[in-house]
């Protein structure tokens, strides 16, 4: 071998060897390469899609890729990525959804990595939702992981914009819930959005934002959606009304709702439609609730007409004294004192309309004997300021009678004593 | 002994009887003016009669100042009567003084020999304002508080020495309840105390050189000041506490909310009617003029024109030869017209 050729042979191998280590220096520094990404990025229309919506996906922020639920081999290019071989799943069926994701949701042993809280449930609750039912009766048209959580991307529950975030909940449920066109099949009315909207809790939650009040998945559960149930539904309600809930197991109608098939709070107050409820509910006359079931002229009927009554005299006491105190209060007397009063006549009041749900006088009796006490002693007190009042004014015209008095005495001694000096 | 031989050996009471007696009082047509002094005087009284009984109940704490005010007015027998009457009778006497100020001025009352009365006049002026000014503090109500923080500022504006009064006045950086009760000693001991020094030399001079005729007004003769004038003065007092009554009774004054130095300053912000003037001046100022403030400016114009205000005996030479220079008459004419026309501005402005 010639000296020229053992150098070129030197030089050859030192380029090469270079570029290994160049390659292998870049090859350690990047992350594996991702043929998925590579290709439907520019694939165009439906096949781009998933690529896009990833950036806001819970999944790739924790640092899960396209194959972490298509399988398949990413190392490889074109149609040789989607690899059987390698677990290559494409677009899963409605039917698979569920335990394509329970794949990992399902093993608490995966879960607790990414976040050793997060409930691993849902397919079992899923399971047992109606749901659940029927997709495994194969109904391929309800609901399944991704018809309310979304897909590329799946947003956690805390994003704001996660169609399953608390706020918007109700409008999720509604895009099925309220198209006739999907319910009609199932005999399922599609009212209940429109209804709840207008209710006190769909007020608090969509108009008020407050994120305590219940939205659809409170009262039906959300991976296990059922509709409560007769037998269940006071349950549901009792989850934030308990001390409500404990004054109704005292009454009469527990025992009777519980014969009759009655759901308890949704006999009086409704489901979808429960709206604020005021005194007007209860009573002998309509619109009080008590007239659909109690019959005129019964005793039922006569105590609701009585309980009604109770609450009637204390809000009558409060506005008496509230009146009387306004008129002592623009005349400029002090009775901020009688604030107390009338504040426990409130809350006496608050106190007796919730005893309205033991359906009896007895415990009803006690907190408007209270509220009337407290207000009559507001009364009292802004009929004391008025006499005060009164008292003031007659006062004030007795020093200006005696200040009278004493002004034109002093007026003609002066005149006397001037007509003594300039006579 | 008689009685008023045993009383005269020990207070030789009749060389004041002997001087009462044979004192006069010059009558002209302007001689009501006499009567703003005894006005002033007459509310001053009522002040102190008033305020020794609300001291009773006052408590002069951020905690209890409040509610004791409230409880004077809602618990206290006739506590409502006591108040309203120091509040009325406190801005009465506010209107008596510049009654008592103008009357003085434009009859030239401060001539020789009257320029000891005028200066303890003018110390009164200042300590009635300040009365006031403390006065307002003591219910530690909404505004009460913050008119004070807007008060204190301005005076953080003289030139000088307004960063070091501002934490002097407040006794501390901002509005606290050591403000309430450095006010309340001040309001209740240091001004009664000087008061009754200044006011005893004022009404002293006043008896030793008699009433002031104005320059240039001709006498129509006298009358005695024993019982004559002396009557009509309390015959004009009764008819003040009539009307202070009436004030009281049918006018009170409410409380209003208690202070909450955390709560953001009310709308409508604005100083009682008598400080209303100079705030608003100093509100119509440009921010800067040249490279000063306009507020200092306008501060120290006002600290000028009141020291200007208090040496016009000693510039005014024309007076004790009993002439009228039209300088003065003009000046008193301006100023009057411009602390009206401030005031009404202050009172129509959208605060």
């Amino acid at each position: 071998m010639s000296p020229v050729l053992v150098r070129r042979g030197v030089f050859l191998a030192g380029g090469v060897a270079l570029f290994i280590l160049v390659l292998a220096g870049r090859a350690a520094a990047a992350p594996p390469p991702d043929s998925c990404v590579g290709c439907h990025e520019n694939l165009g229309d439906r096949l781009s899609k998933p690529v896009a919506g990833m950036k806001d996906d819970a999944h790739a922020k924790r640092g899960l890729s396209c194959a972490s639920c298509h399988g398949g081999n990413p190392a490889r290019f074109g149609m040789d990525a989607h690899d059987r071989a390698a677990g290559f799943v494409g677009v899963p069926s409605p039917k698979q959804t569920p335990q394509f994701c329970a794949r990992c949701h399902s093993r608490p042993e995966v879960m607790r990595r990414f976040n050793p809280k997060v409930p691993v449930d849902q397919l079992a609750r899923f399971l047992t939702s109606v749901h659940g039912k029927r997709l495994a009766a194969g109904d391929p048209n309800v609901a399944t992981c991704t018809s309310c959580h979304g897909v590329h991307p799946v947003r956690g529950v805390a994003d704001a914009a996660s169609p399953v975030f608390a706020t918007n909940v109700p409008q999720m449920c509604a895009r099925c819930h309220a198209d006739p066109a999907r319910m009609g099949r199932y005999g399922i009315s599609t009212t209940q959005f429109a209804q709840y909207k207008e209710s006190v809790h769909g007020q608090a939650l969509l108009d008020r934002g407050n994120r305590q009040a219940p939205g659809c998945n409170d009262c039906h559960d959300n991976h296990g959606a059922v509709p409560p149930g007769v037998t269940s539904v006071a349950n549901v309600c009792a989850q934030c009304h308990s001390a409500t809930r404990d004054l109704f197991v005292r009454s009469p109608h527990k025992a009777a709702f519980d014969v009759l098939g009655e759901g308890e709070c949704t006999t009086c107050h409704g489901t979808h439609n429960i709206v604020f409820p005021t005194d007007a509910l209860i009573g002998a006359e309509k619109p009080a609730v008590c007239v659909r079931c109690h019959p005129a002229g019964s005793s039922g009927l006569a105590a609701a007409g009585e309980i009604r009554l109770r609450l009637e005299r204390v809000k009558t006491a409060i506005t008496g004294a509230e009146t009387i105190l306004a008129r002592a209060a623009r005349a400029g007397m002090d009775v901020s004192e009688t604030e107390l009063d009338l504040n426990e006549a409130r809350t006496q009041l608050i106190i007796a309309r919730a005893a309205t749900h033991t359906a009896g006088l007895p415990a009803v009796d006690p907190p408007t004997q209270a509220g009337l006490a407290a207000a009559g002693r507001a009364l009292a007190a802004g009929q004391a300021a008025i006499a005060e009042l009164a008292f003031r004014r007659r006062g004030l015209i007795v020093a200006l009678a005696v200040i009278g008095f004493v002004a034109v005495a002093l007026w003609l001694k002066i005149r006397e004593l001037e007509a003594r000096t300039h006579p | 002994m008689s009685v008023r031989g045993w009383l005269e050996e020990r207070v030789r009471y009749q060389g004041v009887e002997t001087f009462l007696r044979h004192k006069e009082v010059p009558r002209h047509r302007f001689a009501a003016t006499y009567y703003t002094g005894g006005i002033t005087l007459f509310f001053f009284l009522v002040q102190v009669l008033t305020g020794l009984l609300l001291l009773m109940y006052y408590r002069p704490t951020a905690d209890a100042a409040f509610e004791s005010v409230r409880l004077i007015m809602a618990k206290v027998r006739f506590g409502w009567l006591v108040r309203a009457v120091h509040i009325w009778s406190a801005n009465l006497m506010v209107l008596g003084v510049f009654l008592h100020l103008g009357a003085t001025y434009f009859g030239k009352a401060y001539r020789r020999p009257r320029e000891i009365t005028w200066l303890t006049g003018g110390g009164l002026l200042v300590i009635t304002l300040a009365f006031g000014f403390t006065g307002y503090l003591l219910p530690w109500n909404t505004l009460a508080y913050f008119a004070t923080q807007v008060g204190t500022e301005i005076a953080g504006d003289v030139p000088l020495i307004g960063r070091g009064l501002l934490v002097l006045l407040r006794g501390g950086e901002n509005v606290t309840e050591a403000t309430l009760s450095r006010f309340f000693g001040i309001h209740v001991a240091i001004l009664p105390a000087v008061t009754t020094l200044l006011l005893g030399l004022h009404l002293l001079l006043v008896q030793v050189h008699g009433m002031s005729r104005p320059v240039a007004v001709p006498e129509t003769g006298s009358e005695p000041f024993y019982p004559h004038f002396i009557m009509r003065d309390v015959l004009v007092w009764v008819v003040l506490l009539g009307g202070v009554a009436v004030l009281a009774t049918l006018v009170p004054w409410e409380l209003g909310e208690k202070a909450d130095p955390l709560a953001p300053a009310p709308p409508g912000l604005k100083p009682e009617w008598y400080f209303l003037f100079m705030y608003q001046a100093l509100r119509m100022l440009p921010a800067r003029v040249l490279w000063v403030e306009g507020e200092m400016i306008g501060v120290l114009a006002f600290v000028l024109a009141g020291t200007l205000l208090i040496l016009v005996p000693f510039l005014d030479v024309w007076a004790k030869r009993e002439r009228r220079h039209h300088l003065f008459t003009v000046a008193g004419v301006v100023a009057v017209l411009f602390v009206i026309a401030m005031t009404v501005l202050g009172l129509r402005m959208e605060f």
